[in-house]
């Protein structure tokens, strides 16, 4: 079983990578681009055998892929 | 510098090791030279911690910083000793990556993020310790921005727990003398306990003028040891 990790930065922290790309879009003509948000995306490939897949990507996540202090995460199940 | 401001000839010092760590020597070799210690490499898969007076977490790249710099270090066998090191009143002295690990384990609050700038950034900068004096070290780092929420920044500020900051030349707060964006030019702080401190400037590489830049991380040293 496939699950997607999504991490990105918690609104409130500055994420100078997707200002970089944010300003040179507008240099090049995409003034309307008014903000881009940098996130990881991690798969995540659970035993099929496992009994409990989501509570186990829930615990990589909050413990591992993101820092509970700066970023927040969303999860999604790829294969169902 | 000679072992003449030494506090203890008897203190035991362990700098841990993990695979990417390459302040190590450095560290050793400065609370050697200058203080006349015992200091001892701890690798990171060790379970247990010797009979220790002090440990250092210097600084590197562990792990390739995957993840998250410091991140997966913070989940090597010897932190859950290093933790308990540390409840126990321990005194602990995280640089760079050091700190870095510092903040991932959370024996540190707060997070260090990548630069503003986005560049690794090595150069020599200003600060201004928690009893005012004006201090000049390296930092070498890509990610020590400091950050940490409102409500912990004031914690920080009220608890007296900051204890680096960057600044200019003339020793102001300005954005110039900040050379990550930190939050209120943080560079270092400590536990509450305040026997735990990390820092992002290197203190192991301003121990001697003969290298050519200053002897102040001698003061850092010094001040972690007498923790103890």
């Amino acid at each position: 079983m496939d699950y997607e990790v999504l991490v990105q930065l918690k609104a409130e922290v500055l994420d100078p990578e997707g200002r970089a790309i944010q300003e040179t879009l507008k240099s090049q003509g995409f003034g309307e681009v008014k903000a881009v948000t940098v996130a990881k995306r991690y798969v995540v490939t659970v035993d099929d055998g496992s009994k409990n897949p989501a509570a186990i990507v829930e615990a990589v996540a909050s413990r591992y892929l993101a820092n509970p202090v700066a970023e927040t995460f969303s999860i999604k199940r790829l294969d169902a | 510098m000679t072992s003449a401001i030494s506090p203890a000839g008897t203190l035991r010092i362990g700098v841990m090791q993990f695979p990417g760590s390459n302040c190590d020597a450095d560290c050793i070799d400065s609370l050697q030279r200058h203080f006349g210690i015992k200091a001892i490499a701890l690798w990171h898969q060790e379970k247990s911690l010797p009979k220790l007076d002090g440990i250092v977490i210097p600084g590197g790249f562990s792990f390739g910083d995957y993840l998250r710099s410091g991140a997966l270090a913070a989940h090597a066998p010897i932190m859950n000793e290093i933790k308990m090191f540390a409840d126990r009143g321990g005194s602990i002295l995280g640089i760079c990556n050091g700190f870095q690990i510092l903040v991932e384990s959370q024996i540190l609050p707060g997070v260090l993020l990548r630069n503003l700038s986005r560049t690794f950034i090595c150069r020599d900068v200003n600060l201004i310790d928690d009893k005012k004096r004006k201090l000049k070290m390296p930092i070498a780092h890509g990610e020590g921005r400091y950050w940490i929420d409102e409500v912990g920044l004031s914690r920080l500020e009220q608890s007296g727990l900051i204890a680096f900051r960057y600044v200019d030349e003339a020793g102001g707060f300005s954005a110039n003398g900040n050379p990550n964006g930190s939050v209120a030019n943080i560079a270092g702080v400590f536990s509450e306990s305040k026997k735990v401190l990390g820092l992002m400037p290197h203190p192991e590489r301003a121990t001697d003028v003969l290298m050519g830049g200053s002897a102040d991380g001698l003061v850092i040293l010094k001040e972690f040891l007498e923790r103890m």
